[in-house]
């Protein structure tokens, strides 16, 4: 190879301008950008959540149409889980996995590129599919973000909208796994042996593996919906001998293992931030591994627990009920392990360590009422009611929001060179963690009472807690503009962080990222480093 | 793990990325709003399909480029090959959920709607459904008008024949570039170039003969629809598969590959072995059982 052909952008700096950011092939840079487009879309989900619960603050019908309602729920949540958690988690693997494991770069840096400007162009077309039921759009998208015909195929032209904007996250992240997926098995530097691999690492490797899977099952569950709507086809109408349950099928051999998506980045944060403020390596580091690629096989084949009540034969909702349950196992082992790895260890309580303990708290909580639910003839009950809406939500939130918070926190003084405020971030965690348990912790209890989800009014008994809920849902809400404000002031200025910014950063199993400065160069690795 | 090379390579920043997003947006926003009878949509989706066009021209040509001048060692090299297997790994899964529809259908939606399990009803509805499979007459023949089934024979196990050829003759192209013999090389790619071809042509006439003599539409009931969106992705795989396999075999003759180098040249023979496979798998549940 000629010495020309070697010069390959290593030597300088980044572009100046706008080219940086648009034509950008580098992972950091990228990195930035996607964390910066999950904190918009989590103020805007956030947004509707408000309004939500706005409305929901005493029975009847004050602030918006029920259509628009349920339109919000439906994207509240793809806003929350698109455009929020999972550009987060991909920023951080972005950002991480390439130091981690001694790799110059992602191993395809344009496909990387693409995969974060998809995002921006499905966010705008969620957004039209909101307004255009306004400009005579037909009927707005009032499914929920499952989808289900056959209210999906009477909606209007917003639900096309919705189709492609899923079309458009589905090819972004079909892109960004594989591009994930191909670095860790290709870039790893000398020495850096599988099981050598920071457990954040091995996360996003099950993760965009079973994005792989799963995602064309949404794909195809909405393409043929679009041709029901538009072609006259007959996949989910029975007089044409469909299905609309094939429906909830695709939606939920999708959806399920999409929960474990959300959730593995996070398992991940907690690997690498807990051993470090318990100075202690990661008890069991090798079963966690197994763990994770045992939850990855059997999150595929659970997912119709969210169809009991469909009809099913009594077999296949035994079967779909034990397997739910087993779920339990390799997440309960996690857990353990984590506690255990805290266990005699030299602890301190910063931030990203406050955050994990109440995560491993609340996430027990959700997999106990998760355990409920998996029981038929209970879930004959709780579905559809606002105890399904409060267990996801402590799953999804401290499971994924709450992880990402201590990776946040953790890695921060690496991306900025700067550490944050340690006193406004435990603020950030008490304030956040406390409004989140006054929001949701009551809705467990109007569920089992018997209030459905998904509508914009209830009966009055149930006023009390609601307007307790929605005072938690304001805290909740306003406790993220102290988030923007730390994050803010963090990359302004403040104390210099040192290459290893925690005094525990090394313990367990880290990468190689604390062998850099902090702030990273540009380009961080030009030759493989050698792993010992 | 590949450390072939003691220098990364990173490629330049590049604008083909950011007009691939612009052109998805355009394309679907442009759809969306066709099929909603929104007058601009004509205009988005073509201009979308022109973006998209360019791009994909514009895009492989500054790879090529950069492969020609020598700038991929053999990491990165191996990061193509990774990366499409993982992309045929997903259209796999794509197509185990049209099959999986499909096997729904026969399996649990026909006996149920015949009035088979404690929970059925819909004979109550529509007495004189025949729930057999291929469903000729819907349940409801006033939305969803009868058809005629497609048989095996003929069109589709001519079609067969052509695609199987087609795999081996990538088979033996690929044998000629291993061993250096670049007229076994374009003489290969293009005698699969013409069957894929034929296939497609042949395809036309079938949906046109379904249309015009059988009756089967996508507005068929069941039987259709599935008939259609199988064929159909498939029909459009093989589209791609020739259009790559055209440059490819432009790029053969001005002698681009190696025996050691041709990563371009593999990705789209895994991509048409894929495409073959799919056919088989149609064959036998489509149009035999
Ligand atoms: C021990 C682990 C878990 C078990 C046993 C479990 C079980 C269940 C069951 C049976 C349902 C269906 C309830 C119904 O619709 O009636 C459900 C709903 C749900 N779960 Fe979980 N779950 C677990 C963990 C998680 C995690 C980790 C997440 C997210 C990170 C999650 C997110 C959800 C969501 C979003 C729904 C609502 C679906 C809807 O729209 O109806 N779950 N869960
Ligand atoms: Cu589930």
């Amino acid at each position: 190879m000629t010495a020309e052909a070697l010069d390959n952008h290593h030597d300088h700096g980044p572009p100046k301008g706008y080219k940086r950011w648009l034509f950008s092939t580098n992972h950091k840079d990228i990195g930035t950008m996607y964390l910066i487009f999950a904190t918009v879309m989590l103020f805007l989900g956030g947004g509707m959540a408000m309004l939500i619960r706005a409305e929901l603050f005493i029975p009847g019908l004050q602030l918006v149409e029920p259509n628009f309602y349920n339109n919000m729920v439906t994207n509240h949540a793809l806003v929350m889980i698109f455009g929020a958690i999972m550009p987060a988690a991909a920023g951080m693997a972005n950002w991480m996995i390439p130091m981690m494991i001694g790799a110059p770069d992602m191993a395809l840096p344009r496909l990387n590129n693409l995969s974060f400007w998809l995002l921006p162009m499905a966010a705008i077309m969620l957004i039209m599919a909101m307004v255009v039921p306004f400009f005579g759009g037909g009927a707005p998208v009032a499914t929920g973000w499952t989808l289900y015909p056959p209210l999906s195929v009477q909606a209007g032209m917003g639900m096309d909208l919705t189709i492609f904007a899923i079309h458009t996250l589905g090819i972004s992240s079909i892109l960004a796994s594989i591009n994930i997926i191909t670095t860790i098995i290709n870039m790893r530097a000398p020495g850096m042996t599988w099981m050598k691999m920071p457990l954040f690492v091995w996360a996003w490797f099950f993760t965009a593996l079973l994005l792989i899977l799963v995602m064309p099952a949404l794909a195809g569950g909405v393409t043929m919906l679009l041709f029901d709507r538009h072609f006259g086809t007959s996949f989910f109408d029975a007089a044409g001998g469909g299905d609309p349950v094939l429906f909830q099928h695709l939606f939920w051999f999708f959806g399920h293992p999409e929960v474990y998506v959300l959730l593995l980045p996070s398992i991940g944060v907690l690997g690498i931030v807990i051993p470090a403020f318990s100075r202690k390596p990661l008890f069991g580091y090798k079963p966690l591994v197994y763990w994770m690629g045992f939850l990855t096989a059997l999150g595929l084949v659970v997912w119709a627990h969210h169809q009991y009540t469909i009809g099913m034969s009594v077999a296949a909702t035994t079967y779909f009920m034990i397997g739910t349950i087993l779920v339990s196992i390799p997440i309960g082992l996690m857990l353990f392990n984590f506690i255990f790895t805290m266990w005699r260890g030299a602890m301190t309580f910063e931030t990203p360590m406050l955050f994990a303990i109440a995560i491993i708290l609340m996430f027990a909580f959700a997999g106990t009422t998760g355990v409920m639910l998996a029981v038929v003839p209970a879930d004959m009950q709780y579905h559809d009611t606002y105890f399904v809406v409060a267990h996801f939500h402590y799953a999804l939130i401290p499971g994924a929001l709450f992880g990402l918070y201590a990776g946040v926190f953790y890695w921060l003084p690496k991306w900025t060179g700067h550490m944050y405020d340690e006193t406004l971030g435990k603020i950030f965690f008490w304030w956040t963690t406390i409004a989140f348990n006054v929001t949701f912790f009551p809705q467990h209890f109007v569920g089992l009472a018997g209030m459905p989800r998904r509508i914009a009014d209830y009966s009055a008994q149930f006023t009390d807690i609601n307007i307790i809920s929605s005072i938690g849902g304001i805290m909740f809400g306003l406790s993220h503009l102290l988030f923007l404000y730390i994050i803010i002031k963090t990359v302004r200025g403040g104390k210099p962080a040192e290459a290893k910014s925690w005094e525990g950063a090394q313990v367990g199993t880290p990468g190689l990222e604390w062998t850099v400065a902090s702030p990273p160069p540009f380009h961080t690795f030009t030759t493989p480093p050698v792993v010992k | 793990m590949s450390t072939a090379s003691d220098q990364y390579y990173v490629p330049e920043g590049s604008h083909w990325p950011i007009i691939a997003a612009g052109g998805v947006f355009v394309l679907f926003i442009g759809f969306a709003f066709w099929m909603n009878g929104v007058g601009a949509g004509k205009i988005f989706s073509v201009v979308g399909t022109l973006i998209t066009v360019y791009l994909f021209y514009g895009w492989f040509k500054s790879v090529i480029h950069e492969s020609l001048s020598g700038k991929y060692n053999t990491q990165v090299d191996s990061s193509f090959r990774q990366g499409m297997m993982w992309f045929i790994t997903s259209e796999v899964a794509f197509f185990a959920v049209l099959f999986g529809a499909l096997a729904y259908f026969r399996i649990i939606t026909l006996p149920y709607l015949g009035g088979e399990g404690f929970l059925a009803n819909s004979h109550l509805l529509w007495p004189e459904f025949d729930a057999t499979w291929p469903i000729l007459t819907p349940p409801n023949p006033e939305a969803y008008p009868p058809t005629e089934a497609m048989g095996p024979m003929g069109i589709p196990l001519l079609n067969t024949i052509l695609l199987l050829t087609s795999g081996a003759t990538i088979t033996w192209a690929h044998h000629g570039l291993k061993h250096n013999n670049q007229k076994v090389l374009v003489v290969g790619l293009i005698l699969t170039i013409a069957l894929g071809a034929t296939f497609m042509g042949f395809q036309a006439y079938e949906y046109y003969h379904a249309y015009h003599a059988l009756n089967l539409t996508l507005n068929s009931g069941v039987y259709g629809s599935t008939f259609y969106i199988l064929t159909g992705f498939h029909g459009l795989h093989v589209t791609i598969g020739t259009i790559m396999l055209i440059f490819i075999a432009i790029r053969s003759a001005q002698g681009h590959f190696t025996p050691e180098k041709h990563f371009a040249f593999e990705g789209v023979a895994w991509y048409w072995h894929f495409v073959d496979v799919v056919w088989i798998g149609l064959y036998i549940f489509v149009y035999w059982l």
